[in-house]
């Protein structure tokens, strides 16, 4: 009992009398919010936290599975993988102020990398000053990418090809909510250092958003001119959230020592998403556009737009009361339909589309012993067609995952 | 009538699984392998687990996007061979390569002096892609051929390719193929060094020829051998600097000489040796339909209108250190020798000794896959310009002619066997 009332302090207190929320919810042993009652950009507040250190609490999630696959029938068999060990910490500093921050170990310490490391300051609900390693708020994926959260083992393609979540840069910005009526609206403007010239430069052969990542930018932006990034919401009670989001920056290194040397080249990605909670299920989907200025050399081998989408629909179909939890378990069915085109154009030489499209549609099972934790089964059916637009190669195969809140 | 009992929860769970490991060991859900006719890029049948692991780090290296910071540019035309080779069959024309230069008193003058004689359209940011200089008097388009079987062109001997010659047509059947040779260049010298193996009396391949090597490999046949083929690419065509040829392409058009960078050689000798490895031990396409009685009828129309005199169906290879290319019989439909095509397929520019007239005998093995991996629309001929096997026919001049001449006199149902013996390659 005493580790739920500090695992609600945890949550509850950070994401609800902060922000001003409403303070249901109180007895639940369960600390994350259903989309329908937290907004996107509370994404990295929507989490449980262990009992704190002083004025510090540490939490933290965990996530691994493994992996069996074949593409036009040849694999590498079975493998297991742990993806990620995170630690939260958060601190309110005062009754106005508090930081938040998170260390991602990936795979083991192949990759470790602080993801956010963040200071608001409240002058009201709304408007919140944030500074420091932050998320920009390009689609909900990106805020809310915490694996316990999803009953799918991979993240979608939409969202980490066209949208390179998990992004994190370093800047400051505002944000905050506004009540009119029974309507929440909320807004977030950033700016960033920005992605950089990965873009083009990389080791993908083509355009490839996520390579523009670098952690140069945590610590100078490469060409002086910040990246904007904002998304705007609305929140229905009963229906859930839409979110119109943009993210837009010079990526390439254009001037140097103060001399133009190259032509400024801008990424812009747009994003459209929505999420409703209902009491048959939940609806997650997520929509991206990318405009990218391309070398003039390099067009069509390096596509200048790219796009993709999924949907997601999950649904309770049995919540067993399981002992030890104050509410009951739940498995749940889902399915996924995600696609994304990295190249959106036609050949100058024949008039043809360019393809490069992975198409993927992701059945599961999940079971949910509280809302912190998930054990999820997933078949995963991928149809790629490479940038010709060659016969459909086809990847599929099975992945059991589990992520849990700590 | 009793109430229908509820399912236990256990029961469903139990229920649940079992449906779970049904659905895992369901062959429907999971991809499986094509057929083994309708793929290009499988290896030679019995290689030994050591050389299979070579072939498929070799395979590993094709399949890979090379960045900038292996050394890719400063200027190239792709990043990776299954780029241009997909599938290890034959590229998109959006991929061809152009090649120029210019034909003056002394022959034809590939233009090096302004990054000639290929052209390297892009360019890493940074860096200025080449341009058509307006000194060329010729320039053509090359479509990446396929790669799949290229070890057995390999392995034919230089003396069976030098008795296919008939260079004054002296059988009179108005073909007169004759080998490309290039010439013994240092660097050449030392690819044709490393690539030999005595297995006999001595080399059988890699040998002088009036003091130049044999040329096999390309459009124009100026690559003398596998290694020759896959160095000369990785440079001219991703900027890759090997051993063999260690110094960046520069873009001598706009006077740039700053390289990429990237230590040289940028790539290490074990790639180059895996990737031709690799190519060596590429298994032959096979063929589909062969029993099909039109095509069958086909295979004999193919060679009574003259097509097999340079499509020579079958070639033998000589001893190989690879039992499976050592002394057997294979069917690539070429004659690996230089034949004048006309003035159809004159585009004013050449390689080594060829006249800008005169190209290598495609091999024909693999053509009715080529749609495949051409994203559904075939492009034939040594720039994609036919896009019907027809068309192709139609644009054999020179040497060719007579043989086009006799296919179109063809009933329409003769034609129609023809051709489904060339799609059944």
């Amino acid at each position: 009992m005493k580790q739920g009332v500090m695992r609600y302090l945890g949550a509850g207190l950070i994401t609800v009398a902060f922000l001003g929320g409403p303070m249901e919810g109180a007895a639940q042993a369960d600390t994350i919010q259903a989309a329908d009652t937290v907004m996107a950009q509370e994404g990295v507040y929507n989490r449980p936290f262990i009992t704190s250190v002083g004025r510090t609490a540490i939490g933290g999630y965990v996530e691994g599975n493994t992996n069996w696959f074949k593409e036009d029938g040849v694999g590498e068999g079975f493998s297991m993988e742990l993806r990620r060990f995170n630690i939260f910490l958060f601190s309110t500093i005062s009754p106005r102020i508090r930081l938040i921050s998170e260390l991602e170990f990936e795979h083991g310490t192949e990759e470790i990398e602080l993801e956010t490391a963040l200071i608001d300051f409240r002058v009201s609900p709304s408007l919140v000053l944030r500074g420091g390693i932050l998320l920009p708020p390009i689609g909900f994926f990106n805020q809310n990418h915490d694996s316990p959260k999803w009953n799918f083992v991979e993240r979608p393609l939409v969202s980490t090809e066209i949208i390179p979540s998990t992004l994190s840069e370093v800047g400051f910005g505002v944000f905050g909510k506004f009540f009119p009526g029974t309507v929440t609206l909320s807004y977030d403007l950033y700016l960033t250092n920005g992605l950089q010239d990965g873009i083009i430069v990389n080791d993908q052969g083509r355009t490839h958003i996520p390579s523009g990542k670098s952690e140069e930018q945590f610590e100078e932006d490469n060409n002086g001119s910040p990246a904007v990034s904002g998304r705007f919401a609305a929140r229905v009670p009963g229906l859930g959230e839409v979110g119109g989001s943009f993210y837009t920056a010079k990526y390439n290194n254009f001037v140097i020592e103060g001399e133009t040397v190259d032509e400024a080249r801008r990424v812009s990605i747009f994003a459209f998403d929505a999420q409703t909670s209902q009491p048959w299920g939940e609806v997650r989907a997520e929509f991206a556009v990318a405009n990218i200025d391309v070398p003039a050399s390099l067009t069509e081998l390096f596509g200048d737009r790219q796009w993709g989408g999924h949907i997601d629909v999950t649904v309770p179909i049995w919540r067993p009361q399981m002992g030890g939890y104050s509410r009951p378990s739940a498995l749940e069915l889902g399915l996924r339909l995600e696609r994304i085109d990295m190249n959106v154009g036609t050949f100058s030489t024949t008039g043809s589309n360019i393809f490069d499209e992975t198409t993927a549609l992701v059945p599961s099972i999940s079971f949910r012993p509280t809302s912190d934790t998930v054990f999820s089964f997933n078949y995963r059916r991928e149809w790629h067609r490479d940038m010709q637009g060659n016969p459909t190669a086809v990847t599929a195969g099975y992945q059991f995952g589990f992520a849990t809140y700590f | 009538m009793p109430a229908p009992q509820r399912m236990s929860r256990t029961r469903r769970l139990q229920v649940l699984l079992l449906v779970s490991s049904l659905l895992i060991g369901c062959d429907i859900l999971v991809p499986g392998l094509p057929a083994d006719n309708a793929v290009l890029d499988a290896p030679l049948d019995g290689l030994l687990p050591e050389q299979l692991a070579v072939h498929l780090a070799g395979d590993e290296d094709f399949a890979r996007r090379f960045s900038p910071a292996d050394g890719v540019g400063p200027t190239f035309n792709a990043t990776s061979c299954d780029q241009c080779h997909v599938g290890e069959g034959k590229g998109h024309v959006m991929f061809n390569l152009t090649r120029f230069g210019r034909m003056g008193p002394d022959g034809f003058d590939p233009l090096r002096e302004f990054g000639g004689p290929q052209l390297q359209d892009r360019a890493l940011p940074g860096f200025l892609p080449e341009q058509i200089p307006a000194a060329v008097t010729g320039a053509s388009a090359f479509m990446p051929p396929a790669v799949t079987g290229l070890g057995f062109l390999e392995a034919v001997d230089d003396a069976t390719l030098l008795a296919l010659q008939d260079p004054d047509d002296a059988d009179g059947d108005g073909i007169s193929g004759r080998v490309q040779l290039v010439d013994a260049s240092t660097v050449i010298s030392e690819i044709a060094d490393l690539e030999t193996v005595v297995l006999g009396d001595g080399p059988t391949r890699g040998t002088l020829v009036d003091g130049q090597f044999i040329g096999r490999f390309g459009r124009k046949a100026g690559s003398i051998n596998l290694l020759h083929q896959t160095v000369n690419a990785l440079l001219q065509d991703m900027g890759l600097t090997t051993d063999l040829f260690p110094k960046d392409l520069l873009n001598r058009q706009t006077g740039n000489f700053a390289e990429d960078g990237v230590a040289d050689p940028e790539i290490p000798s074990g790639v180059v040796n895996a990737l031709v490895f690799y190519l060596k031990t590429l298994r032959q396409p096979l063929r589909r339909n062969e029993t099909d009685p039109d095509v069958v009828a086909g295979d004999a129309l193919f060679g009574s209108i003259g097509c097999a005199s340079c499509h020579l169906p079958t070639l033998r290879t000589g001893l190989s250190e690879l039992p499976q290319l050592s002394n057997v019989a294979f069917h690539p439909y070429t004659d690996l020798l230089l034949h004048d095509m006309g003035t159809e397929l004159d585009d004013g520019y050449t390689e080594g000794r060829a006249l800008t007239a005169e190209w290598r005998t495609t091999p024909l093995w693999g053509l009715g896959l080529s749609a495949d991996f051409q994203g559904g629309q075939a492009f034939f001929m040594h720039d994609g310009r036919a896009l019907t096997l027809t068309e192709a026919i139609g644009l054999h001049g020179g040497e060719g002619s007579a043989s086009r001449t006799a296919f179109q006199a063809l009933s329409a149902e003769d034609k129609d066997r023809v051709l489904a013996f060339l799609r059944s390659l």
